[in-house]
């Protein structure tokens, strides 16, 4: 029985059972040709067409958005040969990109976050973008707000090509609001200047919804320290083996955030979804958040509107980053393809009104930020002139979106939150750290 | 351990398939040489060669961002020794261990038990024990990130029905360990429990039945011959399990991200923050080697203490 079994597999097929299979395979190989060509990839005339390839990292509501702005783009340039890939966000594509550019072999144009730009080696992993070529392309410098533009520099040279500018802004549920009286007679949040007025309003709040005041994401701390810490003009400098902080302004601004939830006025945990879900729910009238989180509201049937960061410090700074276009290293870099690129990137800015609307997202793009077509965008146009108060990261190979400063500040400051640390503790913590870090030679 | 049964199963049905070819004109063993080549292939090129130049790397200045490299001496084990990072994580690495592996042990042979006595629903036991194991780890860390959530989870949800406080679960310094070894326990046992059980059922019938002629009672039968009857198992799945909890990484990365506060942050995921979110190859090369010559301590000791026992 088990011989029987056996034998057939074991001995060579038959011949014509081979002839069946090799014509199979054959069948299969073909089919799997076609199939392939017919995705729409293959084109008689693909060799005339300019490839470019686009990497992001734009996986959540903006990446839909982004998207369907390809779809445009690529409907209007049918001589271009135009393909997005989409990564996870955060570690896992900045470590893409950083290999493929390390090998001479990166996207030939991508989006990563201005405050990576240090990390990313530009010279090395980044190839320089040139002003002039940029100018053929339509875009030059006085299309940007100062600040942000100045970030797109390494040493003196072009790297970046801004898409937009994303920030933390301050949310509010409008049924919440009116109940406490929060609102003015046009239905926007009256000024909560300073510590004492906006701690005594958000007890106002937590008394009116039985749960919090302030809804905020205990799990990404670090860029509310950041915004708080700016709003003092505490500075962070990282040197060769040592850095700059300010004591007294981090504690401050640690005390800040260790009272909201030590009081109750915020909660103890919160990651990102349960933070929107509260605003969404009721259960906090106020919500601090990125401004991306827009589509997640919108997408429940809370009414509410937006606004900058709170003045708890004596002024709206907020934390804030750029999307931007950079050009990834590439041994034999193709004139053709970098205009394409170039001019790929112009369309998109031109067209960043489709972005912002669908992502929440500031244009960095001045000519669209001033239309009266993004003016007329509600709640966007209501957190317009928070761009202009954008703080961005400190300048060190670790820092930035994702970056390994985020991840190692991360743990200190969300036990901020929990009470397991006190200010004076997360402080010794957090500088233990920065230390470390400043003493470990740069890998890039 | 896949790789190993495939591989003889591969051999011994080769030397079946030239036995009923041609018995005389090879020796076997070169033929046996043939057929693990494919596998000693990669086994040089992806596991040995890469163990090599990794150990070159430790003494470079190699980034993951390519960029020149330079020799660097000892700098990098330097670093490995001296960060107090490492040995916290290295720590949580432990506790992880010293939890998981008393628990997955013991129940997956409670469990092998209860389905060797179940007359009836032993094929729904065998099914429900061993389910959980074939999860990809994305959906398992996702199921219980909900169960475990704070808010609306379904532990605290029951909790508070019954009268009592909720727990922070994956949320505190505190409980997020003993919480991811609870989930992993539910997860992985069914492959330990799997083992306990093709092993106690491979024990022969006849011994128990003349134990019970001789008057053993049901526990007298488990404790003096079922148990003694399973030590090698024992020993093999202690090993397995051993090694595995050292080495966790996966569901803990994607639960807690090694937080809160890196109360759960194990050497595997440190590793992987130096290595490919701080990039730097070489540091992150020389802490690998660290963690890998103490799993290797820890096998060897487990084995030896092991074996001394059986003699």
């Amino acid at each position: 029985m088990r011989d029987a079994s056996n034998r057939p597999s074991l001995s060579p097929p038959p011949p014509a059972h081979g002839v069946e299979r090799r014509a199979l395979l054959t069948a299969v190989l073909t089919t799997a040709a076609v199939t392939a060509a017919g995705c729409g990839t293959y084109d008689p005339l693909a060799s005339d067409r300019t490839r470019l390839r686009q990497w992001n990292l734009f996986g959540g509501g903006d990446g839909l958005r982004m998207l369907q702005m390809h779809e445009a783009y690529q409907a209007e340039h049918t001589d271009v040969d135009f393909r997005a890939t989409t990564f996870e966000w955060g570690a896992p594509f900045y470590t893409k990109v950083a290999m493929g550019a390390a090998g001479g072999r990166g996207a030939d144009i991508a989006t990563v976050h201005v405050s990576r730009l240090e990390s990313l080696a530009p010279g090395r992993l980044l190839d320089p973008i040139d002003p002039s070529a940029l100018a053929e392309a339509g875009i030059d410098e006085t299309m940007f707000l100062p600040n942000i533009w100045k970030e797109c520099f390494f040493e003196g040279r072009l790297y970046a090509i801004p898409l937009d500018t994303h920030l933390l802004v301050q949310f509010y549920n409008l049924d919440v609001c009116r109940e406490v009286g929060l609102l003015d007679s046009r239905d926007r949040l009256i000024p909560l200047d300073g510590k004492d007025t906006y701690v005594d309003a958000l007890r106002e709040i937590k008394a009116a919804t039985g749960g919090f005041g302030l809804s905020l994401d205990t799990w990404g701390p670090w860029s509310n320290f950041w915004a708080l810490y700016r709003q003092q003009d505490g500075e962070l400098v990282f040197g060769e083996d040592d850095f700059e902080m300010d004591d007294d302004k981090a504690l401050a601004a640690m005390e800040f955030l260790y009272r909201l939830s030590e009081e109750g006025l915020s909660p103890r945990v919160s990651q990102g979804a349960d933070t929107s879900a509260n605003l969404a729910n009721g259960r906090s009238g106020l919500m601090i958040h990125g401004n991306w989180e827009m589509t997640t509201l919108d997408a429940t049937d809370v009414s509410f509107s937006v606004t900058q960061f709170p003045n708890v410090f004596g002024n709206h700074r907020t934390r804030g980053d750029s999307h931007c276009y950079v050009f990834p290293h590439q041994r034999d870099r193709d004139p053709e393809r970098t205009r394409a690129a170039l001019d790929y990137a112009a369309w998109m800015l031109r067209h960043s009104l489709s972005w912002s609307e669908g992502a929440g997202h500031v244009p960095a793009y001045l000519p669209v930020a001033e239309s009266q077509e993004y003016d007329q965008l509600h709640p966007q146009s209501e957190y317009r002139e928070a761009a202009e108060n954008v703080q961005f990261e400190p300048e060190a190979w670790f820092s930035g979106s994702a970056g390994r400063l985020q991840d190692e500040a991360t743990g200190p400051l969300t036990a901020l939150h929990q009470g397991t640390r006190t200010p004076e503790e997360a402080l010794r913590q957090l500088k233990r750290t920065f230390h470390a870090m400043t003493n470990a030679p740069a890998p890039v | 351990m896949s790789e190993r049964t495939h591989t003889s199963r591969v051999q011994g049905s080769g030397a079946a398939g030239s036995g009923l070819v041609d018995v005389h004109r090879r020796p076997a063993t070169w033929t046996g040489l043939w057929y693990v080549l494919p596998f000693l292939a990669f086994y040089l090129l992806f596991l040995v060669w890469p163990a090599i130049v990794g150990l070159g790397y430790t003494f470079t200045d190699r980034s993951l961002a390519g960029g020149p490299v330079s020799f660097i001496g000892l700098d990098n084990w330097n670093e490995t020794f001296t960060d107090r990072a490492l040995y916290e994580s290295l720590w949580n690495t432990l506790v992880f261990t010293v939890l998981s592996v008393p628990v997955m042990v013991l129940l997956a042979l409670g469990l092998a038990l209860l389905t060797d006595h179940a007359r009836r629903l032993g094929w729904f036991l065998r099914f429900s024990f061993f389910a959980p194991f074939v999860l990809p780890v994305a959906v398992m860390a996702l199921m219980w990130e909900w169960m475990y959530n704070p808010s609306l989870g379904l532990f605290n949800g029951i909790l508070g029905r019954l009268g009592f406080e909720g727990s922070e679960w994956l949320f505190s310094e505190n409980t997020a360990m003993a919480s991811v070894v609870i989930a992993t326990a539910w997860w992985q046992v069914g492959f330990n429990y799997l083992l306990y059980l093709a092993a106690m059922q491979s024990i022969p019938k006849d011994v128990y039945e003349a134990a019970a002629i001789d008057g053993a009672g049901a526990w007298q039968r488990i404790g003096r011959i079922t148990l003694p009857l399973l030590f090698r198992t024992t020993v093999l799945i202690t090993i397995l399990q051993l090694i595995g909890s050292l080495r966790v990484f996966e569901q803990i990365y994607l639960m807690t991200g090694g937080g809160p506060n890196f109360a759960t942050r194990t050497v595997i995921q440190y590793i992987y923050d130096s290595g490919f979110v701080g990039l730097r190859i070489g540091l992150a090369s020389s802490m690998a080697y660290v963690f890998m010559v103490l799993i290797i301590i820890a096998s060897v000791a487990q084995f030896r203490l092991f074996s001394r026992k059986e003699a």
